[in-house]
């Protein structure tokens, strides 16, 4: 066994086999996420939410998902056919690839390469393509509005982000996610965390996650009391469901890499306890939570608004904040709370 | 042909071919496409030389920033492109001549091109050992520590160039409303508003 897995032929079988069990993962978890997510919201609205399909309703994910499958998909007349097939497609695809390295534990990563942040980074750019292709090839107004909004929302809270990761890499002295969780291992369990010194990064990062992935309060580009559904209006059947999914996907990898950046990854937060993917497992979930939570509480931006704290509240908060941690890392202070380069890499 | 030969080839063909229907396509839009899928071959073939961190730089700011304006302009503008293109007969024998003449001097440069003796060692001796740090690494200790000044200088040149197309392009009308957010913030509900009690029959 150990020597077949050495030939080309084994290494091929290895990653694929990987590659499976985190299609799977995230599939699963996918189907259990949309319904706790309508769950959620239906508790604070003092609603019952999905409950006939299954115990507590908790199949509904899969009777949706069939539907959407059996269904026609209906392509307007002046559609661009090929480009209107291929836009969900990038969507689907591009927010599955970043799970690629992601590490749900010690060495439990499909990719352990060493620019991974950047990689995250540059694939999150590509799932802007779905978007706007869709609304452009729907050939239709509101698709096309929606198109344009979420392109202009997405690249401006990528610059924050950005500048948010690169503290969270002067901290560290590397690229690499698993260096980053390494780096957060400490004495002190959940204080010794990335969260405490760059505080208020947490904030703008888990806000600027919200605007990137078009989660309500920011979901503009398809905000049905203005755009009906936005850039998916005229999807429909399988390729509607990729949107959703892809959708769903890139949120549940926002809250891993807010467990990954800020909150120690695969850490237990108490000394002692052993760490394990179940510590990953549950901070993932516990930020979907939250997200879902912030889905049910919040009202709606304005898009003037939204736009005007992407550039004039977070832009210079996170480029001040690169400073702020230049600085304090270079000095070591904080007991070095700030360079922890000898850890990390 | 190991692994890496195949995605070479994979690589460089969807580049080529990228290219090539960038500017034979007859939409502005699938052109963009066209061209975001040269970009990525051809960071797909510095992962292979191994140098990652430019691959995913490539990617970071010519497809999910440069590409992104790109499509926005050419999804904006209302031109008739069956137009332009009729016209564009006209030039063809000029594109190509400028084509042919650039071929040739590429061809001209590449015949002549010599490797000096020296330049191996001249590489080297700036470049930090390589078994020691990843490519990233070395990449940050060059432009950050041998040659900060220079990589500075190069910035303040693109911020004078950022500041003078803002100047350029700023125009400042004064008939249109603008949102102030701090005066809409700090509106009070008391004087915004009135509350009127209307008598039935009666206006205002």
């Amino acid at each position: 066994m150990a020597e077949f897995l050495a030939t080309p032929l084994g290494i091929f079988v290895l990653i694929f086999a990987q590659v499976l069990a985190i299609i799977a993962f995230v599939m699963i978890s996918l189907l259990f996420l949309v319904w706790g997510d309508r769950k959620i919201w239906a508790a604070v609205q003092m609603r019952k939410g999905p409950n006939i399909v299954g115990a507590y309703g908790l199949l509904q994910s899969v009777a949706d998902a069939l539907k959407y499958v059996v269904k026609e998909v209906v392509v307007p007349a002046g559609a661009d056919k090929p480009l209107f097939f291929l836009a969900p497609m990038v969507a689907f695809v591009m927010s599955m690839l970043t799970w690629a390295v992601l590490p749900f534990n010690d060495g439990w990563v499909l990719a352990d390469m060493n620019v991974a942040v950047l990689y995250v980074f540059a694939i999150g750019g590509l799932e802007v393509y779905g978007v706007i292709i869709g609304g452009w090839a729907s050939n239709s107004k509101y698709p096309f509005l929606g198109a344009m909004r979420s392109a202009a929302q997405m690249i401006s809270y990528e610059v924050s982000i950005g500048l948010i990761l690169i503290g969270v890499i002067i901290s560290t002295g590397s690229l690499n996610f698993s260096d980053i969780v390494r780096a957060q291992d400490g004495n002190y369990g959940f204080f010794s965390w990335y969260w405490l010194p760059h505080f208020p990064m947490v904030f703008l990062f888990f806000i600027s996650s919200l605007a990137e992935t078009n989660r309500p309060p920011f979901d503009l580009p398809e905000a049905e009391s203005e755009l009906v559904a936005g850039f998916m209006v005229e999807y429909s059947a399988t390729v509607y469901l990729l949107y959703m999914a892809g959708e769903y996907i890139a949120i549940f990898m926002m809250c891993g890499l807010i467990s990954v950046l800020f909150f120690g990854g695969w850490l237990s937060p108490i000394p002692g306890l052993p760490d394990g993917v179940l510590w990953m497992f549950g901070k993932m979930v516990f930020f979907f939570f939250i997200f879902a939570m912030v889905k049910a509480i919040t009202p709606r931006y304005r898009y003037d608004q939204l736009m005007r704290i992407g550039w004039k509240v977070f832009l210079p908060l996170s480029l001040a904040w690169v400073v702020i941690v230049s600085f304090l890392a270079h000095f070591g202070a904080f007991g070095g709370a700030y360079a922890r380069w000898a850890i990390g890499g | 042909m190991g692994v890496a030969d195949f995605a070479f080839y994979i690589f460089a063909i969807s580049a080529v071919i990228g290219g090539l229907f960038t500017v034979v396509s007859k939409n502005p839009v699938h052109s963009v496409l066209w061209l975001i899928l040269a970009f990525l071959s051809s960071a797909g073939l510095f992962v292979l030389l191994g140098a990652e961190f430019v691959a995913m730089l490539l990617v970071i700011v010519y497809v999910g920033a440069v590409a992104v304006l790109f499509m926005f302009v050419v999804m904006m503008i209302d031109v008739d492109f069956a137009e332009l293109r009729g016209q564009m007969a006209k030039y063809v024998p000029i594109a190509l001549l400028i084509g042919v003449v650039l071929l040739l001097e590429l061809s001209l440069a590449f015949g002549t091109w010599q490797v000096s003796n020296n330049a191996e060692a001249v590489r080297a001796a700036i470049a930090p050992d390589m078994a020691e740090v990843t490519n990233t690494a070395a990449l940050g200790q060059l432009v950050y520590e041998k040659y900060i000044y220079l990589f500075q200088t190069a910035g303040l040149i693109l911020l004078v160039a950022m500041i003078g197309a803002i100047v350029l392009t700023l125009r400042h009308r004064v008939n249109i409303k603008r949102q102030n957010v701090m005066e809409q913030m700090h509106r009070d509900p008391a004087k915004a508003m009135e509350v009127i009690d209307v008598k039935p029959g009666q206006g205002l």
